[in-house]
């Protein structure tokens, strides 16, 4: 690690935030093109049913309307639908039953929000009016939007899954798992639901379609964390332009959350509509429709189990879960709840037999796709609860429990695919335990008692997979793409560098990471840098950002092109100062000749690159590379929550929260900990406060707004001084950087942590997320937790 | 369709708006300043606020003919020239911001808390006040901070 103040290492204050801060960001909604339309969606009022007739003649003579589009028209045009990018196969061997998806609705809607035309029109208010005046004609079809309930509904939500099942999925050894059952001296059973989520980027989704006569090419804006497969996607599946004639945009984008990764019908229809219309096509979602539309997150109902033999030692942990893909597969749907999820069923112990099975089901919501942690969070939520509860049932401290079971041998193979290359359990243990003062807890819920608020404390020892992800290992399970990254380094013959990545930011600060890895590589300040993504025309092809990958993936790509550079330069500086290449060295922006005063700065080097008049190399200094890993990254961590619960009103208040994470080598300290932050911000949120609602009833969407989805606001985050984080660091032996991923970390730990501090406060087994004061008053009061603490 | 005039940002502007149109639409669509923001459609999340007549004020939920003849500061109008405001400073200095997409409406939300309750307002007003603005990506924790250095500089 450099000791330079913009090198690796450093806590650079970012690059970008200057426009962001000045109000000279440009989002998706910020632009307008010459000419440009409105789109407005109408969408089905109705959880399911069959569309019986679409009348548009009315609304099509409204003001300023330009086109108005159905299911028929796609069907006409022969519009390839939305798909699956990720094959699961069923324990019997059989594909899952993906269901046709079009961009817009063909004979039946499926979920309340479902696109059932596009109106287009000179204006917003123009297209919403005119909206209201197509008569749609429907007939209610039995619906489901509860999982648990989905396999034994009368809705038929797709005909090629009867049983609304679209796979029933295994790994682990089922056999190994039930003998550990059988032999166990402790057997802790739970049935967790781990509640339904709406992401809520604040930048709601947008799309700007134009279609050029002139070059017979589409240009596609859009809220994207991946253009580059938007683009893939939208010409090899949706047949609509072949990718050179499709250019896709993804401007500062505000906030993913993985919600941005997938693609959508509204930005499919906004660039086919383009060339119906003669017009750029916008479209802008209110946020009700970023409510009803955007995927959803977790949404997963299961049985947990945990075997404990006689010493203490875990034997075995089981799972069965259903989980909902909605109404459609969304675009990496498949593989959240299997592979994301169960391999990281052994957490960060040492456990011989996992097995999980898992029941991915329709239902009547919106599709249901990752969200930050995919997968990871809803492991960890099952391991940690366990764990803590098996720890409470034995009477054993739940900090020495975990500490008993670690994984302390790396490589450490797990009986669910995956091996974990490096890591010190025992040592984040021991600095969060340290850092939250654990031994004088007891101090702090007889002065939190004094105030009649009851005190509790809760562990999560986390592990997840990201950097996502070697290809042929995903390709084997079945993922449609590769999923390495691409960087390109382009030296100006002054010296100064631009940088084009396939990952993509929309909050991650890589315009100053990645400058900080090119400063600490070349010595170039990094000022003298700039970093350009997001734009296919621009930048080659590559991957995108989720999963945690754009460090240990993208910057190793970035590494490895810098590497290429620094390797012809040194031939352009051994030509100019009549040296053996051999005999250069490189260091802090200067090539020296080994043995000699000889030496020339980088920028000398780059400018007689170009200018090129010493003859015998080959002109320019550009240097691209693609990355594949090796391995998934292992980032794990422990976190320590406090609560104190109002025993009168069942109030939950993080009294204090301790994380300490071991991401390897850190960049940029202060962005690390700002993603921790976010990330655990999300977590309390799931823990406490948000919980997606639809009526079994009616289908209806119940919590469609800001009044009904409870937000996390700064007043529901512990105090500055009582949120504490640490690091830990066992460098990743496969990136040169030994970097792991820091995205999405805070989100998978922290919801167990704060659920085992309020069941321990109040003394109960279990609580459901998120505990909201009416959850946890009526846990008390079922427990009489209320009555011991008067 | 009625006439207006407001001074944005210190420059006198005239429009014509429709009776519906809203304050953030007047700013964004017919004046091209982007740098305030739509989050939300309810006055919940405070992407939009900007300060009508020295107050914080949520601009989606304003009619733009009803600011007939005020002064209107967006996030635009805080720097002098290439000096930032220390709010501004701040939120960069303390990593207050991850996409910026919730940034403007927080910084001249911030503005205004520090102005109704001086230089030393506590955390615990901060994020009481902040309750109108939502940020998904920081935590609030960076943002609590740089309202804190922010209002000692101001």
């Amino acid at each position: 690690m450099s000791q330079s103040a913009t090198g690796v290492g450093a806590s650079v204050r970012r690059k970008e935030d200057l426009r962001f801060i000045t109000g000279k960001g440009q989002y998706t909604d910020d632009i307008n093109l010459k000419d440009q339309a409105y789109a407005y969606f109408l969408r089905s009022p109705h959880a399911h049913a069959k569309i019986k007739s679409i009348n548009t003649a009315k609304a099509a003579k409204m003001p300023g309307v330009a086109g108005i589009f159905t299911g028929q028209d796609i069907a006409d045009s022969k519009l390839g639908g939305l798909i699956c990018g990720w094959m699961i196969h069923s324990k019997d061997g059989s594909a899952m039953k993906a269901g046709p998806h079009p961009v817009l609705a063909q004979g039946k809607v499926r979920y309340v929000g479902d696109h059932v035309a596009v109106i287009i029109a000179d204006t917003k208010e123009q297209a919403k009016a005119a909206a209201a005046a197509v008569q749609v004609s429907y007939e209610d079809l039995p619906h489901v939007v509860d999982a648990s309930k989905a396999m034994k509904s009368k809705a038929q939500i797709h005909d090629v899954a009867p049983d609304n099942r679209v796979f029933n999925w295994g790994l682990g050894n089922e056999e190994s798992t039930a003998a550990a059952f059988k032999n166990a001296a402790h057997v802790t059973t739970l049935n967790i639901v781990n509640n339904r989520l709406i992401p809520n980027a604040m930048e709601p989704r947008a799309a700007i379609g134009a279609y050029d006569s002139g070059t017979e090419g589409y240009t596609l804006y859009t809220t994207s964390q991946n253009p580059h497969v938007a683009r893939l996607v939208i010409s090899a599946f949706h047949g609509l332009a072949p990718e050179h004639k499709l250019r896709v945009i993804a401007p500062d984008v505000g906030g993913g959350f993985g919600s941005k990764i997938f693609i959508y019908a509204e930005e499919v229809v906004c660039v086919w509509a383009s060339k119906h219309v003669g017009r750029p096509v916008k479209w802008t979602a209110e946020r009700t429709e970023s409510f009803l539309s955007d995927a959803h997150g977790r949404d997963h109902h299961t049985k947990a189990e945990l075997a404990v033999d006689a010493n203490g030692k875990i034997t075995g942990l089981r799972v069965h879960t259903i989980a909902s893909m909605g109404a459609y597969l969304s675009t990496f749907a498949s593989c959240v709840p299997t592979y994301l999820y169960a391999t990281l069923l052994s957490g960060q112990y040492n456990i011989p037999n996992v097995y999980a099975e898992v029941d991915a089901v329709y239902t009547n919501t919106s599709p249901v796709d990752a969200y930050r942690g995919a997968g990871r969070p809803e492991a960890t939520y099952v391991v940690e609860r366990l764990v803590e509860t098996a720890a409470r049932e034995l009477k054993l401290d739940p900090a020495e429990f975990r500490r008993k079971n670690f994984v302390t041998q790396f490589p450490h193979q797990t009986p669910v695919i995956m091996t974990y290359d490096a890591g010190d359990y025992g040592a984040a243990l021991d600095k969060a335990l340290q850092i939250n003062d654990y031994k004088n807890f007891a101090a702090r819920k007889a002065e939190s008692a004094k105030h009649g608020k009851l005190r509790g404390i809760g562990f999560s020892a986390y592990i997840e997979a990201c950097g996502i992800a070697p290809s042929a290992a995903v390709g084997s399970l079945g993922a449609g793409v590769g999923l390495w990254e691409s960087a390109e380094v382009r030296v100006n013959p002054v010296g100064s560098v631009e940088i084009l990545t396939g990952s993509h930011s929309h909050g991650q600060g890589h315009e100053t990471t990645f400058a900080q890895l090119v400063s600490e590589k070349l010595g170039v300040d990094i000022n003298n840098v700039s970093i350009v993504h997001g734009d296919t025309d621009k930048v080659q092809f590559g991957m995108g950002t989720y999963g945690s990958r754009s460090g240990a993936v993208g910057m190793h790509a970035l590494s490895k092109a810098l590497d290429r550079v620094e390797a012809k330069a040194k031939k352009v500086a051994a030509h100019c100062m009549e040296a053996s290449e051999n005999d250069i060295e490189f260091k802090n922006g200067t090539f020296t000749v080994k043995g000699t005063d000889k030496k020339m700065a980088f920028g000398e080097v780059a400018l007689q690159a170009y200018i090129a008049h010493k003859p015998g190399f080959e002109p320019g200094l550009k240097e691209s590379a693609f990355h594949d890993p090796a391995n998934f990254v292992f980032p794990a961590g422990v976190h320590i929550c406090e609560v104190e619960v109002d025993p009168e009103t069942g109030h939950t208040e993080v009294a204090a929260y301790t994380c300490v994470d071991d991401f390897g080598n850190l960049i940029n300290p202060m962005i690390v900990e700002g993603q921790v932050q976010g990330g655990i911000a999300q977590g309390i949120g799931q823990a406490l406060l948000e919980g997606c609602s639809y009526d079994d009833d009616s289908g209806q969407l119940l919590t469609g707004s800001y009044m009904d989805y409870a937000m996390p606001r700064a007043r529901n985050m512990p105090a500055v001084e009582n949120f504490k984080l640490g690091f830990t660091c066992t460098p990743c032996p496969t990136n040169p950087m030994g970097m792991k991923g820091c995205g999405e970390a805070g989100a998978i730990g922290s919801p167990p942590a704060v659920i085992n501090a309020i069941t321990n406060a109040i003394g109960v087994r279990e609580i459901a997320m998120p505990a909201t004061p009416l959850t946890v008053w009526q846990a008390m009061q079922a427990s009489g937790a209320k009555k011991a603490a008067e | 369709m009625p006439s207006i005039t407001i001074k944005l940002n210190g420059k006198a502007v005239s429009g014509e708006v429709e009776g519906r149109t809203l304050l953030v639409e007047f700013i964004r669509d017919h004046r091209g300043l982007t740098g305030t923001h739509v989050g939300c459609d309810t006055s919940q999340c405070g992407a939009c606020v900007v300060h009508v007549n020295g107050k914080a004020v949520k601009s989606c939920t304003t009619l733009a003919a009803a600011c007939d003849g005020a002064e209107v500061t967006t996030v635009e109008g805080l720097a002098k020239g290439t000096e930032l405001h220390p709010m501004q400073a701040a939120f960069k200095e303390h990593h207050g911001l991850q996409c910026g997409f919730c940034t403007p409406g927080m910084i001249m939300a911030a503005i205004d808390i520090v102005k109704r309750n001086g230089k030393n307002v506590s955390e615990e007003v901060i994020r009481r006040e902040l309750s109108g603005n939502i940020c998904r990506c920081t935590g609030y924790h960076n943002i609590v901070k740089a309202v804190q250095a922010g209002a000692q500089n101001m």
